[in-house]
C-alpha cells in the first residue's frame, strides 16, 4: 500500500472540492436561471470532459500548462516552479476535468426549484444574496452533496488526465490511481489489489451516499 | 391607517402580448381583476408585484411611488411591500409553518417577530399545525399558511393569484369566507385574480374586467352588476346585482334572517351570523319576478316597490331585461317580451318587484 500516494490522493479530491463547489455553484446557478442566448454553447462546453478521452484533455492541459503558453508561463512565474508535473497543476487539471460532475447535479436540483418559490421569497421582501442563502442553498442541498461525492470520487479515481499532465513524481503527482498502475507494471499484485479494493470502496460508498441523497430530496418533494 | 390612498397601476406592453392596463384599487377593499385566461391579469398582478419587466409602468400604492418609467423609479420585488398568495401557494417545502411566518419578517426587530408569528398562526388558525412542512398539510391549510405569510410582511396590498383554483369547490367556499372575514377585520386593501364570477360577486366590491390584455370593464360591483351585460364578460356570466348589506335581525322562530340593503330588506333562510355582520347579496334577474299589484296567497317573503327604469333586450330575443330602481338601488329582472307587453312594462312605469327567500344569494 503506497500511503503517500493515497495522502495525495485524498489531499487532491479535497482541494479540488473546496475549489470548485462554489463556483460551479454560481455557473449552474447561471445556467439554471440565466436567460441569455448560447446556453446550449456553455452547457456543451462544461461537459466536454465526460465525452473527451481523459488523453486527450490531458494532451491539450499539457499544451496549456507548457512554456510555451501565456498560462504557463504567468503560473510558472506566479510558483516558481512550472506547472506540469506539480501538485498545483494537478488541481487545476482536476477543477477542469470535474466540472461536469460538480455543475450538472446543482444545475438540475436548482432548476428543479418551482419559479413560485423563487418569486415568493423576493415577495417576503428576501434580497437576491438571502434567497440563495436561505432558500435555494437549503432546496438544493442533496444536489450539492451529489456534487461534492462524485467530485470526490471521480478524482481519486482520474488517471489518463494525472498521467499526461502530472507524471508520476511520488508526493507530488502520483495519485492512487497511478500508484495502482505502477504497481501492476512492477508485477507488485498484492500492493496493486490492495489499493484497488480500497477504490472500490470508495467509489461504492459514494454511489450509496448520493443514491440516498437522490431519495430524500425526492421525498422531499 | 392615515394615507391609505390605495394602489394606482398603469401598465403598459407590447411583447409577447400586448397589455395596456389602468386601474385604481382602493384602501381597504377588494378589487377583482376578473378575466378569461389570457387576459393578462396574473402578469397585471405580477408587474405590481415586481415580479415581471413591462415595457412602461406607473405603480403607486399609498403614496408612496414603486415604480414610475417616467420619473426612472423601478423597486425590486423584494423592497414592495406586498402580500403574493400564488396560485400554487410556493411555500418553501423546508420550511415548518413558524418559519415560514418568520422569514417575511425582516423589517422588524428580531425580539418583536415572535409575538407576531403567534399572532398570526392565531388569525389563520394555524397554532396546531406550527411545526409541521408544508407536505404535512391540507390543500386549505396551506392556502391558510400562503395568506399568512403574505400578511406577515404587514403588506400595503395583498395580491392573490386564482387563490381558490387549486381546493375543491366544497372547500372553496369556507376559504371564500376565511378570507373575507380576515379581509374585514384587518381592512386591507387586496387585489384578487380570478376568472370565476363567484368570487367576484362573492368577495369583490370593485371589479376590472380584462380582456386580451385591455380593461373592458371598471367600477364597484353594485354598478357594473347593474348593467345590462358587463363588457368583456358576456354571456359567460348570468345577470344580477350584488349588493352590500348587513344582517339587522334574526328571526329564530321562523328560520329566518332578515337583511338591508339600503332601503330594501330582504328575508332569507336563516345564515349563521351576527346582527350589524356585513352580507354580500346577489339577486339573479332570472329570479326576480315583476307585478303590477301586491300578490296575495304566495310563498313569498319579499316584495320591493320599484320603478322601471328602462327596457332593454336580452341575448335571447324572446326575453327583456328590466332595469329597476328601488330606492338607491339598481335591480336587474329578466322577463319575457310577452310579459312586458301584458304588464305594460316602461321606463317610470311602478312595479313590484318579487323575490323568493331562497333566491336570495347571501354571503356572510
Amino acid at each position: 500500500m503506497d500511503w503517500t500516494a493515497l495522502a495525495l490522493s485524498l489531499r487532491l479530491g479535497v482541494v479540488t472540492v473546496a475549489l470548485l463547489l462554489p463556483a460551479a455553484f454560481l455557473l449552474a446557478r447561471w445556467l439554471a436561471y440565466g436567460r441569455f442566448r448560447g446556453r446550449g454553447f456553455v452547457e456543451a462546453l462544461v461537459a466536454l470532459p465526460l465525452v473527451l478521452p481523459p488523453t486527450v484533455v490531458g494532451f491539450y492541459l499539457l499544451v496549456a500548462f507548457g512554456q510555451g503558453s501565456w498560462l504557463g508561463v504567468a503560473a510558472a512565474s506566479l510558483l516558481g516552479h512550472p506547472l506540469v508535473f506539480s501538485f498545483e497543476g494537478l488541481v487545476l487539471a482536476s477543477l477542469l476535468v470535474n466540472l461536469p460532475f460538480a455543475v450538472q447535479p446543482m444545475q438540475n436540483a436548482l432548476a428543479a426549484i418551482p419559479p413560485s418559490i423563487r418569486d415568493a421569497a423576493r415577495c417576503c421582501g428576501l434580497s437576491p444574496a438571502s434567497t440563495v442563502r436561505r432558500i435555494e442553498l437549503p432546496l438544493a442541498l442533496p444536489g450539492i452533496a451529489t456534487a461534492a461525492v462524485l467530485t470526490f470520487a471521480h478524482t481519486l479515481g482520474e488517471f489518463g488526465v494525472v498521467l499526461m499532465v502530472g507524471g508520476s513524481i511520488p508526493g507530488e503527482t502520483r495519485t492512487m490511481a497511478i500508484a495502482i498502475y505502477d504497481r501492476v507494471q512492477a508485477f507488485d499484485e498484492p500492493a496493486a489489489a490492495a489499493m484497488a479494493s480500497l477504490l472500490l470502496v470508495v467509489a461504492v460508498a459514494a454511489l450509496g451516499i448520493t443514491n440516498t441523497l437522490a431519495r430524500r430530496a425526492a421525498r422531499r418533494e | 391607517m392615515s394615507g391609505r390612498t390605495g394602489l394606482l397601476v398603469r401598465l403598459k406592453r407590447s411583447a409577447p402580448f400586448a397589455l395596456d392596463v389602468a386601474f385604481e384599487a382602493p384602501a381597504g377593499a377588494v378589487t377583482a381583476l376578473f378575466g378569461p385566461s389570457g387576459s393578462g391579469k396574473t402578469t397585471v398582478l405580477r408587474a405590481i408585484a415586481g415580479l415581471q419587466a413591462v415595457d412602461a409602468a406607473e405603480v403607486s400604492c399609498d403614496g408612496a411611488t414603486w415604480q414610475s418609467t417616467t420619473q426612472r423609479i423601478e423597486l425590486p420585488a423584494h423592497r414592495r411591500p406586498v402580500g403574493f398568495v400564488f396560485q400554487d401557494y410556493g411555500l418553501f417545502p423546508h420550511l415548518t409553518v413558524r418559519q415560514q411566518l418568520e422569514l417575511p419578517m425582516g423589517h422588524r426587530p428580531a425580539d418583536a417577530r415572535r409575538a407576531r408569528v403567534t399572532e398570526l398562526l392565531a388569525v389563520t388558525r394555524l397554532q396546531e399545525l406550527a411545526d409541521r412542512r408544508p407536505a404535512a398539510l391540507s390543500g386549505g391549510q396551506q392556502q391558510r399558511v400562503a395568506i399568512a405569510r403574505a400578511l406577515a410582511r404587514d403588506p400595503a396590498v395583498l395580491l392573490l393569484d386564482e387563490p381558490f383554483a387549486a381546493v375543491d369547490w366544497a372547500l372553496r367556499e369556507s376559504l371564500r369566507h376565511e378570507l373575507i372575514s380576515l379581509q374585514r377585520r384587518l381592512a386591507l386593501t387586496v387585489v384578487l385574480v380570478t376568472h370565476d364570477f363567484d368570487d367576484v360577486t362573492k368577495l369583490a366590491s370593485h371589479l376590472v374586467v380584462l380582456d386580451r390584455g385591455e380593461v373592458r370593464a371598471a367600477g364597484t360591483i353594485e354598478e357594473l352588476t347593474a348593467r345590462n351585460a358587463i363588457e368583456g364578460i358576456g354571456e359567460r356570466h348570468d345577470p344580477g346585482v350584488a349588493l352590500d348589506g348587513q344582517v339587522i335581525g334574526q328571526l329564530p322562530e321562523r328560520q329566518l334572517t332578515v337583511v338591508g340593503a339600503d332601503a330594501m330588506q330582504f328575508e332569507i333562510p336563516a345564515i349563521a351570523a351576527a346582527v350589524g355582520a356585513a352580507v354580500r347579496i346577489r339577486l339573479a334577474a332570472r329570479d326576480v319576478i315583476l307585478a303590477r299589484h301586491r300578490p296575495e296567497g304566495l310563498s313569498l317573503h319579499n316584495v320591493l316597490e320599484a320603478r322601471v327604469l328602462a327596457v332593454q333586450p336580452a341575448p335571447n330575443e324572446a326575453l327583456r331585461m328590466v332595469h329597476l330602481q328601488a330606492g338607491t338601488c339598481r335591480v336587474l329582472s329578466l322577463v319575457t317580451a310577452d310579459a312586458v307587453r301584458s304588464l305594460g312594462l316602461a321606463p317610470g312605469v311602478p312595479v313590484l318587484a318579487l323575490v323568493k327567500a331562497v333566491a336570495v344569494e347571501a354571503f356572510a
